[in-house]
């Protein structure tokens, strides 16, 4: 398993660069991860989608799906392509240091 | 860190320069069954960042159609992939339980009914197009189909509209 330094911090990251450890992320490292995806500032709106994703992986052991992250956390579907331009649900749980959803909907 | 080698920082390539992709459907069936491979394609499409259009034409018209899309069936008459045998097939009530029964796998997996689903593409952005010809043929208002419909299309306009496109015929 490669690890990658970030932010001073040795991180255990897949290939393509996606966290793999849960409890290596923090709140800090949110940061770096969303600007290295072109999102300067996470808001709080992004803060809310971020702790559904890790609450709901914590709960269930897989990353959720666009369409759970909207009917479930509560998030409109629109609100998430603005937070998370283009492909949220992909960059969404980039920035949340979780796996790739493997759900097709 | 003996066993592990530390790499320099791997950012996933999330394609956002690629922007010249485009992916079309077109759904000409009014079943249950079929109406699900083009919702469930455009959704993966979108989630890429993909422009996505959907024509609807004949009896894809049942998707989009208010009085119908809510209650889509599914038969095994003909079907000789529900490996029931074919004479049993068409006895009454054997859609109305095909139908009841691929409602509930699909609840199960906590796949949307076909109106939410296409409300959720809509919000991701896809494209639904209603066919002229079939809005006619049917004798359709603008009314009669669901609100997130983009427009009603002859279909010179969408062959022009999806130039360069993926194109599936469902």
């Amino acid at each position: 398993m490669p690890t990658t330094a970030i932010a001073d911090k040795e991180i255990h990251v897949d290939a393509e660069g996606f966290m793999t450890e849960y409890d290596e992320w923090d709140e800090d490292l949110a940061r770096i991860l969303a600007s290295n995806i072109g999102i300067d500032e996470l808001t709080e709106a992004h803060w809310s989608v971020l702790n559904f994703l890790r609450a709901d992986y914590a709960e269930r052991g897989e990353t959720p799906t666009l369409r759970r992250v909207s009917a479930t956390g509560g998030v409109p579907t629109k609100e998430l392509f603005v937070l998370f331009p283009k492909k949220p649900a992909r960059k969404m749980a980039y920035v949340a240091g979780l796996p790739k959803p493997v759900g097709c909907i | 860190m003996t066993a592990t080698e530390t790499a320099p920082m791997v950012v996933p390539d999330f394609g956002d320069e690629n922007e010249s992709r485009k992916i079309a459907f077109v759904c000409s069936k009014g079943t249950l069954d079929m109406a699900y491979p083009a919702l469930i394609m455009a959704s993966g499409a979108l989630e890429q960042g993909i422009e996505t259009h959907i024509f609807f034409t004949f009896w894809g018209m049942d998707m989009i159609n208010k009085k119908t899309m809510n209650d889509l069936k599914f038969t095994p008459v003909g079907n000789t992939a529900t490996h029931m045998p074919m004479a049993l097939t068409p006895l009454p009530g054997m859609t109305a339980m095909a139908t009841s029964r691929m409602r509930k796998q699909l609840q199960e997996l906590d796949i949307p009914d076909v109106p939410a689903f296409l409300t959720h593409l809509s919000d991701m952005g896809c494209h639904l197009w209603a066919c002229k010809m079939s809005v006619d043929m049917f004798d359709l208002e603008r009314d009669d189909m669901m609100d997130e419909l983009d427009g009603i299309l002859n279909v010179s306009d969408f062959i022009e509209l999806i130039e360069g496109a993926q194109t599936m015929f469902i």
